[in-house]
């Protein structure tokens, strides 16, 4: 992983080729309550470009039938297409084998399923997982399932006040109790980019299996699971320029090949009786029922789409974004931004004096500049930080300066309405 | 008055804005001189969780009527608690069961009952209803 200092050697996107990318994306055109919209909510989700729409809809104009066992010459095309666009996750990613790609519906059923399959083949009572104070309640949940239904027990690694894990109490919690880690590359309220090669290292180096949750990470910085050693690594593909309903569960082939199916139906089965059943290879096994071969393809064309640009040229664009946006924030009177940390990717939370963030984001809104406010899916990070919630501006590639410029200006209207 | 002439005061109250950011500074001004909500009132069966902002409701009778007393953290919504405690404080379960809520829409702060903006304040209203429902059968059991 290459960290901001490294990434400075790489050229900066001009305002032409933001200008142009932006034209990509024909939702940024819209007005909102008669302003022109400013979509600093990308953490949540990402718009879409023109290209994966069209290739949505060449996909059921033309590709159509459902894959795998097919005869006929439409499925074989289908199939071919689904198949191909677990290849370009694969390359995306780093993976060394396409069957190291499952298809799931997003990070939260990813998730879920590591949870399960690999608390039902490795996990017994009295064993130990391992997550962090700054989860997503979708990487604390399934958790709290698993460790519910074997009686194992969660650990919680705590932060320092800058918004970054304390590995000294991380490398005390791995024990030989411990079965896996499931910790975030990137924060969805701090925007911490966490250490995670070094947190998969020290993991590893107890015999214990790491999942990562990228969902907040892709989308922004250059990922390769073989790089950082992950076991697992999950994303969803509506944050990263892709269609709504389709994720990625890249598994190390061994452990993946150890678990047992999650779901049952077709497409994960070999031959199926009344008296027994046997099971698929990978990458099936793990997949029951139709998969979103549509969403695959078009996930595929995302990842294109990212990759002609660059994601490291997207890293040094957005952090400069964030540079400015955090400089221009902090010139604000009462501003406390909520993670501060040196490592930080392109999501800014805060607060302003003693404001509710609601009535922030509700203001706001009505100038047409649509943040996120709450507690971000990640209740526990914020009663630990003891805020009633933030306000969240999260940037994507297309934001630029002067989105940034106006909603500083808006917010300035926002404060005084508010103070 | 009615509630229906309070609702139709409010509306009055509010048209004479057409920008905006005068009718929410004319909410935030209500929610700011909304008598704070007592501490002992502030109890966990008082509060309705909203998932961006919580809202205290407290209910009790006096004679036939309910008065109500209310508050929220967001200010915004803490504004409309003031206009809602307005149009419900002090009238009999009757009244406010047999009364449709028409004023928000009507100010165009519509958008603060989307059950999807989870502030609190459609589960606020719910409440008083409840109220409202549960005193008239306790009244009605005397």
């Amino acid at each position: 992983m290459l960290t901001f200092a490294q990434l400075n050697a790489y050229d900066m996107l001009s305002n032409e080729d933001i200008l142009q990318f932006r034209a990509d994306f024909p939702i940024l055109e819209e007005t909102i309550y008669g302003k022109p919209l400013v979509y600093f909510d990308n953490g949540a989700t990402t718009q879409k470009p023109l290209q994966v729409l069209s290739k949505i809809e060449y996909a059921y104009n033309h590709l159509n039938a459902n894959i795998h066992r097919g005869v006929h010459y439409l499925s074989q095309k289908a199939t071919e297409a689904h198949e191909a666009a677990r290849s370009t996750v694969a390359e995306f990613l780093g993976a060394e084998k396409r069957e190291e790609i499952i298809f799931t519906r997003g990070t939260t059923e990813a998730i879920n399923l590591v949870a399960f399959s690999f608390g039902e083949a490795f996990c017994k009572e009295g064993d130990e997982i391992v997550v962090t104070v700054m989860e997503h309640h979708s990487n604390i949940v399934p958790w709290q399932m698993v460790c519910e239904r074997k009686g194992l027990k969660l650990k919680v690694v705590p932060m320092n006040e800058t918004g970054e894990l304390d590995l000294q109490v991380y490398d005390s919690l791995l024990n030989e109790r411990t079965r896996l880690v499931a910790v975030a590359h990137v924060s969805n309220v701090l925007g911490t980019v966490n250490p995670i090669r070094q947190m998969i290292e020290m993991a590893h180096s107890k015999g214990i299996r790491v999942l990562v949750d990228g969902a907040q990470a892709v989308p922004h910085i250059p990922v390769n699971v073989k790089e950082l050693d992950a076991d697992f690594y999950v994303f969803s593909a509506h944050k990263i320029y892709g269609p709504t309903g389709i994720g990625v569960l890249y598994g190390n082939y061994d452990v993946l090949n150890a678990l047992p199916p999650y779901q049952g139906g077709g497409e994960m089965i070999d031959k199926v009786s009344f008296e027994k059943t046997t099971y698929n290879e990978l990458p099936f096994r793990l997949e029951a029922g139709t998969p979103d071969y549509i969403g695959s393809t078009a996930l595929a064309e995302a990842l294109r789409y990212v990759s002609a640009i660059g994601l490291n040229e997207i890293a040094v664009y957005e952090h400069e974004l964030t540079r400015y946006a955090t400089e221009k924030l902090n010139e604000i009177e009462g501003m406390r931004i909520i993670g501060t940390s040196e490592n930080k990717s392109a999501v800014i939370s805060f607060l302003v004096g003693s404001i509710h963030p609601y009535d922030i984001g509700m203001l706001l809104d009505k100038m047409g500049i649509a943040v996120r406010t709450g507690h971000h899916c990640a209740q526990p990070l914020i009663d630990s930080l003891n805020i009633p919630g933030t306000v969240r501006a999260s940037f994507a590639f297309y934001n630029t300066k002067e989105e940034v410029d106006v909603f500083i200006q808006a917010l300035r209207k926002v404060v005084i309405m508010l103070s | 008055m009615t509630i229906n002439q309070l609702q139709d005061q409010i509306v009055e109250d509010f048209s004479q804005f057409d920008d905006w950011m005068d009718k929410y500074a004319l909410l935030i001004d209500m929610g700011n001189s909304l008598e704070p909500l007592d501490e002992q009132y502030k109890v966990p069966q008082n509060i309705i969780e909203g998932c961006q902002s919580r809202v205290w409701l407290h209910a009790e009778m006096d004679q036939d009527s309910i008065i109500f007393k209310g508050e929220s953290d967001a200010i915004l919504v803490k504004g409309i608690v003031a206009l809602l405690l307005q149009v419900y404080s002090g009238r009999t379960p009757d009244e406010i069961l047999t009364t449709e809520l028409y004023f928000v829409d009507k100010i165009g702060l519509k958008e603060h009952l989307s059950p999807t903006r989870s502030n609190g304040l459609v589960a606020m209203i719910k409440q008083i209803k409840l109220y409202a429902l549960a005193f008239k059968a306790k009244n009605s059991k005397l």
